[in-house]
């Protein structure tokens, strides 16, 4: 490895490379890209794939969906207990590792570092600010906040349960209003727990594995997979088991977050479809989720036909200009002036509770802290193998300066932009006609979930219009992330190479959306999800790991 | 008649090529027209080239040591492509149009079944280019 024995004389050793573009610090290895592929045909396809992993990712995951559905009545229950187990004795360590990962990232932001460029000192981005953007959002939380936007303020805000934040005041006592100093103490505390969940730290979850793999790939040469990351670490050895085990644990996070995501999503969707068209038992029915899973998995066999710039490009532009319009609604018909003013006010509490929220010991919040907090961190952790590997895939030629603005600073800017409409105009509906209001029969009464979003929207003029952006913001997210997720499954299991045969996609893609419509039919998505969380855990550890590899990575670079 | 070969190479596949090059290097010495290398990398490193930058300087050698060994004019052009596995055929053809290629050579596998589903890369060439196209089984 370069960066070890060579310093000054480095000129040398970079004569056989050429440099990316610009200056840069390959990473001299012996493995070659793809030497441990085999390439068998089946049938008339050819395939292209990374032995082993490949076969005993798709072995584990076979052999995961067998024994749940067998043993639903042992499994269900144990993986459940595994993911509370996990989330509520190891709180603690998700809370501080997330807040490691914010300080790595701001820390990388203000030091020189910062300057380095990915691609090399003098490459240019793949792709302009806008498609960027919306690429990296849809993948990161798109989905996440068509479904929490209004759920978690409002809960927070109301819950009779006892797992608002830093058990602070509540909204909404016994269904009687409380005093208004209580209400509004209650509505920043809502807000700030919201946003610190959908803010700096998760995206500097995803900004760390997402900036190390575009660093080991596009700076250092090594191949566009997750072990990659370890090479400072593990040097050689992550060719071989260590990033076998690495890579497989990668795939399985990705495949059964994206599969039981996708079966939950299609029964929230058909809920909300339900909902809207007063269709009776729409949200119960199988049948009707199954058939959405199928739209949605076809939909995302085209986009992945069409590629990352005709397929994933185009529909996350369409997403984020539908989601700008269904925000830009809710504020111009809800509760204009009060969302405006309240939120640098709610900005301001995410700030001023920051510290009291990031805090892993000593609090007696354990609903929150558990329930919600650890859960989240897990659960963006888990995810952040896939969403990171994505994001590094299309963030070629930004240096790490503006990388880090665009993927912590102003999606978290965002997050709460949109917290604060959808929330605010929720929790000021609550406010104004308490347990009449449709979101407080959703979200306390009886808890529905999946219909909060649509029980703020039903209140607001054009119900129906404004429900159907939601359905289909929520359809095409999936659409976006089932697509993108199965590129990232696809090159993992192909050694990194990303020109794989697009027969590997297309088999990605419908496998996630068999197993998605085997399990919804079967039984075991919340199962097989809570596993895909569990993963969160070990993979925190990793990610720490991860963090003094990529500043290792990021020294050597030239700035 | 033609100025401009293009041939579509795979740097990868290049012991298989051989065919269709001598193909090509027949019809540029005939024509006394130039023959242009055209590659397609991803951006991401590959077994071939850590980076587009390698990937360029390797195509471009590849043309230079074949205009020695030929006595043509040769020249290269490497075009860099996020999506490889699917981008490629659009990105050959952007390149066709503006090298101004006016004759196209590739290699082209031996039609199958999958055919019928995705066009190989020589089939999508010779149904979209302007230039006349040559493929050679």
């Amino acid at each position: 490895m370069s960066d070890t024995n060579e310093n000054e004389s480095a000129e040398p050793e970079t004569d056989a490379l050429p440099e990316p573009e610009g200056a840069s610090d390959i990473i001299d290895t012996e493995y070659e890209i793809g030497q441990d592929n085999v390439t068998p045909k089946i049938g008339p396809f050819g395939l292209d794939i990374h032995n082993p992993v490949f076969a005993i990712s798709g072995i584990v995951v076979v052999a995961f969906v067998i024994i749940t559905l067998a043993f639903q009545d042992v499994v269900g229950p144990a993986l459940g207990d595994l993911r509370g187990f996990l989330t509520s004795s190891f709180d603690w360590f998700l809370i501080m590792a997330g807040n490691i990962f914010v300080l790595v990232c701001l820390g990388i932001l203000v030091s020189p570092l910062g300057k380095v460029r990915i691609g090399g000192a003098d490459a240019t981005p793949d792709y302009g600010y806008a498609g960027w953007f919306a690429m990296l959002f849809a993948a990161g939380m798109g989905i996440g906040l068509m479904f929490f936007g209004v759920l978690e303020p409002a809960y927070y805000f109301a819950t009779p349960w006892g797992d608002q934040p830093l058990m602070n005041e509540i909204g909404i006592v016994d269904g009687e209003l409380a005093d208004p100093a209580a209400i509004e103490a209650a509505r920043l505390s809502a807000m700030a727990g919201t946003i610190y969940h959908w803010g700096l730290h998760p995206w500097a979850i995803y900004a760390v594995v997402a900036l190390s793999l575009a660093l080991f790939a596009y700076n250092k040469g090594l191949p566009l997979t997750v072990r990659s990351i370890f090479y400072p670490i593990f040097g050689e050895r992550i060719w071989g088991w260590p990033g076998h085990v690495i890579d497989i644990l990668a795939v399985f996070a990705t495949l059964f977050g994206l599969a039981t995501s996708l079966g939950l999503g299609a029964q929230q969707a058909s809920a909300g479809i339900g909902f809207v068209f007063g269709i009776e038992g729409a949200g119960e029915s199988v049948t009707f989720a199954v058939v959405l899973i199928a739209i949605i998995t076809a939909l995302a066999l085209i986009s992945v036909l069409r590629g990352l710039e005709g397929g994933v490009k185009r529909l996350s532009e369409l997403n984020l200009i539908l989601a700008m319009v269904l925000l830009a609604f809710v504020v111009l018909v809800g509760p204009t002036a009060v969302l405006f003013g309240q939120f640098f006010g709610n900005v301001g509490a995410y700030f001023s509770e920051m510290l009291a929220l990031s805090n892993p010991v000593g609090r007696d919040d354990d609903g929150f802290r558990q329930g919600w907090t650890a859960f989240y961190w897990a659960w963006w952790i888990s995810w952040s193998p896939f969403v990171g590997m994505f994001i590094a895939r299309v963030s070629r030629g930004r240096t790490v300066r503006e990388f880090i603005t665009c993927v912590l600073l102003i999606p978290t800017i965002v997050s709460a932009i949109w917290m604060t409409a959808m929330g605010g105009t929720a929790i000021d509906q609550m406010i104004n006609q308490v347990t009449e209001s449709a979101v407080y029969g959703f979200v306390v009464a009886d808890y529905v979930p999946e219909l909060s979003l649509f029980g703020m929207l039903s209140e607001l003029p054009f119900a129906a219009i404004t429900s159907m952006i939601g359905i289909i913001l929520v359809i095409v997210f999936f659409v976006t992330s089932s697509d993108s997720g199965s590129l990232v499954i696809d090159t993992i299991t192909a050694g990194g190479k990303i020109n794989a045969p697009v027969s590997q996609r297309v088999f990605w893609v419908i496998f996630e959306g068999l197993i998605a419509a085997t399990l919804l039919i079967g039984g075991g998505l919340v199962a097989l999800q809570a596993a895909s969380v569990s993963t969160g855990l070990p993979f925190a550890l990793v990610l720490l790991l991860a963090c003094y590899a990529l500043i290792k990575g990021l020294m050597s670079e030239p700035r | 008649m033609y100025r401009k070969v293009i041939f579509p190479v795979d740097l990868s596949h290049i012991d298989q090529l051989d065919k269709a090059l001598k193909i090509a290097t027949d019809l540029a010495h005939h024509f006394k027209a130039e023959l242009c290398f055209v590659g397609v990398t991803g951006t991401a490193p590959s077994a071939l080239a850590h980076t587009p930058a390698e990937y360029t300087q390797r195509l471009e050698k590849f043309a230079q040591d074949h205009g020695g060994t030929s006595g043509l004019n040769t020249s290269a052009k490497a075009c860099v492509s996020s999506d490889p596995a699917i981008d490629t055929d659009k990105t050959l053809l952007q390149a066709i149009r503006d090298l101004g290629g006016d004759l196209v050579v590739m290699q082209t596998h031996a039609p199958s079944a999958v055919d019928y589903i995705w066009a190989g890369h020589g089939d999508t060439i010779a149904a979209h280019s302007e230039a006349s196209v040559f493929l050679v089984r």
